[in-house]
């Protein structure tokens, strides 16, 4: 129990307590901070009063001022909303074409475009966009377009899809399978031809017939690809599904073709021309010039 | 120091009875260890001894301080101080300072909405925030020095809570009068002539708290278009804010508060208590010189029993913390040596000589009493150890000026793209993007040329300029006072393998002011 005394020196109470001879002094409290004490308690009841408080089995009490930290998340995205309507307002208004001559409004629009693409695209193309070799999906980040790398190209592609069953409009190509129109030799000659047109083979008489045969016909006598069609440029560095001799030989003979989901109607056109600017903007994206007939015209553009 | 058991030689008090707010109290019994050392063992057996029971004191009530008015050198200097620092406090946001178009023309400017921190000529920008470290640790180092030099003189005559109480203190004398006439307005009822005098002093402490809140805030913003917005009601309102809570803070803490911040909220007297030594300067009564005390009568009928001291309680009221110094240092003692003022003035008036309460140091104290010489102010305050603080103190500022002539207002940083690492052109080169950021530091606005170094056939374009002008270097122009942001492809031949390379950028002015980093460039692995 404790012993309280009055301290000799100080004149001040003890607490009572006391360890191995040491005590402690029962100082007392300025006036100011016992009403600073008083002033929380009353603090509190009013807090308890305006906010929620007591937990309940589902939730807390309600409180007068009827505050809940979603309510308060739900008023901040409907602020951010209304503070990225007048962008998305404009963005609505002005047509693709004109996006890249407003430059304030191109970097909204890439901005909201990244937004999009990391919710809508990533799972496919990836989160930088360079897609996959093993699985066939384009790489947006470098200068090869199967259909078309302007503005207006891009987001045709998306508002379609590609190989989209049942809209009318999407880009659509097929190539036919190869399997059983060669023979091994033959194949093996037509693989060494196609190596050639982007210098990685050397070619043949029998490879360039068979190439003039059944080829040319989409993919060009030179391997140019033609993008009206979505025909895969053959003569250059680029290989969507992989360069090496097996990999083009299973191409030619049960060929993979991929497919992207149109984006009409899941979501709203600003966003799709968001992530229009935004694919454009990767540093591969090409001027409304007319260069799809003839793709060598763009390879080579280091002075 | 405190047990019980040891007295004290000559104290033949009888400690059994305390007399406490005027009512005498036992003490007994005291701790049943401390009564007796054996009793210890028996601390827990059911017949200890009964308790005394006292009455619990929930607080410690305020006795208010009234300091009575002093002239003297030391009031003066106190004056002088408080003026300097509120004119410093109040004036300074008004200076006006010119940096051309692009910067505000305030001399002391924390632009926190921009993230930079005007002082004159001195620009700085929040990665150089280690010159803002830099000058409080030698704000610290500075308070070491002061304190282990002459004591407790911030708290004397620099603090604000010091200065601001000080002048609420003049308004109480204003308005009241001084030191017995306040006391017996305090004990006065509340008649008309009472509430018309404390609304009004309240009055003027309010203005006086809202001026110290309004002039805090015109640190933060262009002072006259945010004073001219603050009463439009068109101010931000964390503008309204600051000053309601530092108008309440102010009058609360000087007008209100006052000694009490220095006994019981502030750390500080604490750790300059740690600071001091026996050769730091303190106010301190010479108590060899003053005991016994007695008054000028009884000296007169005594010669040679009594000491200097006659109790006249001058000192005691001058204090505007409230405490007797005679009692010897402690906490509450601010040493702003307005006691010292007081007890020369009677010292002078009994023709005694001054200095019975002085500045001086615990070691010239012990010397004096001895009936040494005291030492030289000079050598008490250039000491080895004020003159290390002195030298760190000079080092650190030194080494900040050093800095700030030195620094580059031109600055480069680099961000590789690392998804995905590389990219393949359908020529056959090889791209890698970057992500460069160029700073400005100079108030107006700068073509920078960024160079490409140590990668042979590297050419560079960027998001504004188009791949058909790709060359090894790129010409950008920054704005004003602003990091700009480029994003730089950089393509390289087929067949170049990864490698290191560096980016220059450099100034395309007379400064030609350059910053080189160092970055890798990425390539697949030749087949």
């Amino acid at each position: 129990m404790a012993n309280k005394r009055i301290d000799e020196p100080t004149g001040t109470e003890t607490v009572g307590h006391e360890w191995d001879g040491i005590e402690e002094l029962n100082t007392p409290l300025p006036r100011w901070w016992l009403w600073t004490f008083y002033l929380t308690i009353i603090f509190s009841i009013g807090y308890v009063i305006a906010y929620p408080a007591w937990p309940m089995i589902d939730r807390a009490t309600v409180g007068m001022l009827n505050w809940s930290s979603r309510g308060e998340l739900a008023k901040d995205m409907s602020a951010a909303d209304q503070a990225r309507a007048t962008v998305r307002e404009q963005l609505a208004r002005i047509p693709i074409e004109r996006l890249p001559e407003e430059s304030g409004l191109m970097q909204q629009a890439v901005a909201g475009g990244a937004a999009a693409f990391r919710v809508n695209c990533v799972q496919c193309h990836g989160s930088g966009a360079a897609g996959s070799q093993e699985l066939g999906y384009p790489n947006l980040n470098d200068d090869d377009w199967l259909w078309g790398g302007d503005l207006k190209a891009i987001e045709y592609t998306l508002v379609h899809g590609i190989r989209q069953a049942g809209d009318d409009e999407t880009r659509m190509s097929v190539m036919p399978p190869f399997e059983g129109a060669f023979d091994t030799a033959q194949l093996d000659a037509l693989v060494d031809h196609v190596l050639s047109l982007s210098g990685k083979a050397e070619t043949n008489a029998t490879g360039a017939r068979i190439y003039a045969d059944n080829c040319a016909a989409c993919h060009g006598p030179a391997g140019g690809g033609d993008r009206a069609q979505g025909a895969p440029t053959l003569n250059d560095a680029i290989w969507l599904r992989g360069s090496s001799r097996e990999a083009i030989k299973r191409q030619i003979l049960q060929p993979r073709m991929g497919m992207m989901p149109k984006w009409e109607g899941r979501l709203d056109p600003v966003t799709i021309k968001m992530l229009a600017a935004y694919v454009h903007s990767l540093g591969g994206g090409e001027d409304f010039v007319e260069v799809a007939e003839n793709p060598e015209a763009e390879v080579d553009e280091q002075p | 120091m405190n047990n019980p058991n040891e007295r004290k030689p000559g104290d033949d008090r009888d400690w059994s009875v305390v007399v406490e707010d005027g009512v005498a109290k036992t003490n007994e019994p005291v701790s049943s260890a401390v009564a007796e050392p054996e009793a210890a063992t028996r601390r827990h057996e059911p017949h200890e001894p009964a308790r005394t029971h006292l009455p619990e004191k929930l607080y410690e009530k305020r006795a208010v301080v009234h300091n009575k008015r002093i002239d003297g050198p030391f009031r003066r200097f106190k004056w002088l101080v408080m003026v300097v620092t509120l004119a410093i406090y109040y004036i300074t946001p008004w200076i006006r300072w010119d940096r051309g178009p692009y910067a505000p023309d305030q001399a002391v400017l924390v632009d926190l909405a921009n993230r930079r921190f005007y002082m004159f000529g001195i620009e700085i920008w929040p990665h150089e925030f280690y010159f803002v470290a830099g000058l409080l640790i030698m704000a610290g180092i500075g308070l070491f020095l002061i304190t282990s030099a002459v004591g407790r003189a911030w708290c004397g005559y620099a603090c604000p809570q010091t200065v601001w109480t000080d002048l609420f203190q003049h308004i109480d004398r204003l308005f009241d009068g001084d030191r017995n006439a306040r006391h017996r307005l305090d004990k006065a009822p509340w008649t008309f002539g009472k509430i018309l005098r404390r609304g009004s002093k309240w009055t003027v402490y309010l203005f006086i708290g809202l001026i110290t809140g309004g002039a805090w805030i015109l640190y933060f913003a262009d002072a006259p278009t945010l004073l001219r917005d603050f009463f439009a009601g068109e101010a931000a309102p964390v503008a309204y804010g600051t000053v309601a809570v530092l108008t309440l803070t102010t009058v609360t803490l000087g007008g209100f508060m006052r000694e009490q911040v220095c006994v019981y909220m502030c750390p500080w007297p604490r750790i300059q208590t740690a600071m001091m030594d026996e050769q730091s300067l303190l106010v301190t009564y010479k108590d060899w010189r003053g005991e016994p005390r007695g008054s000028i009568k009884k000296a007169q009928k005594n010669p040679g029993a009594f000491g200097d001291c006659i109790d006249c309680q001058q000192c005691v009221q001058v204090c505007p913390t409230g405490i007797d110094i005679r009692e010897g240092p402690q906490i509450g003692c601010i040493t702003c040596a307005l006691c010292i003022d007081a007890c020369d003035r009677v010292m002078k008036d009994i023709g005694r000589p001054r200095g019975l309460i002085d500045y001086a140091t615990l070691e010239d104290c012990e010397r004096e009493a001895a009936g040494g010489e005291p030492k030289s102010p000079w050598r008490t305050l250039f000491r080895p150890r004020t003159l290390v603080y002195l030298m760190i103190w000079g080092g650190i500022g030194g080494a900040m000026l050093f800095a700030l002539g030195v620094r580059s207002h031109t600055d480069l940083t680099v961000a590789p793209d690392r998804n995905p690492p590389f990219m393949l052109l359908s020529d056959g080169s090889v791209r890698n993007a970057y992500t460069l950021k160029l700073r400005n530091m100079e108030s107006r606005p700068r073509d920078m040329e960024i160079a490409i170094e140590g990668l042979p056939g590297a050419v560079m374009w960027t998001e504004n300029v188009n791949r058909r002008d790709a060359a090894p270097t790129q010409t950008v122009n920054v704005p004003a006072d602003l990091v700009r942001q480029v994003r730089a492809y950089v393509a390289v031949p087929a067949g170049t393998p990864s490698q290191e390379f560096s980016f220059r950028v450099t100034s395309l002015d007379e400064q030609r002011e350059s910053d080189v980093v160092q970055t890798r460039f990425d390539a697949p692995e030749s087949e």
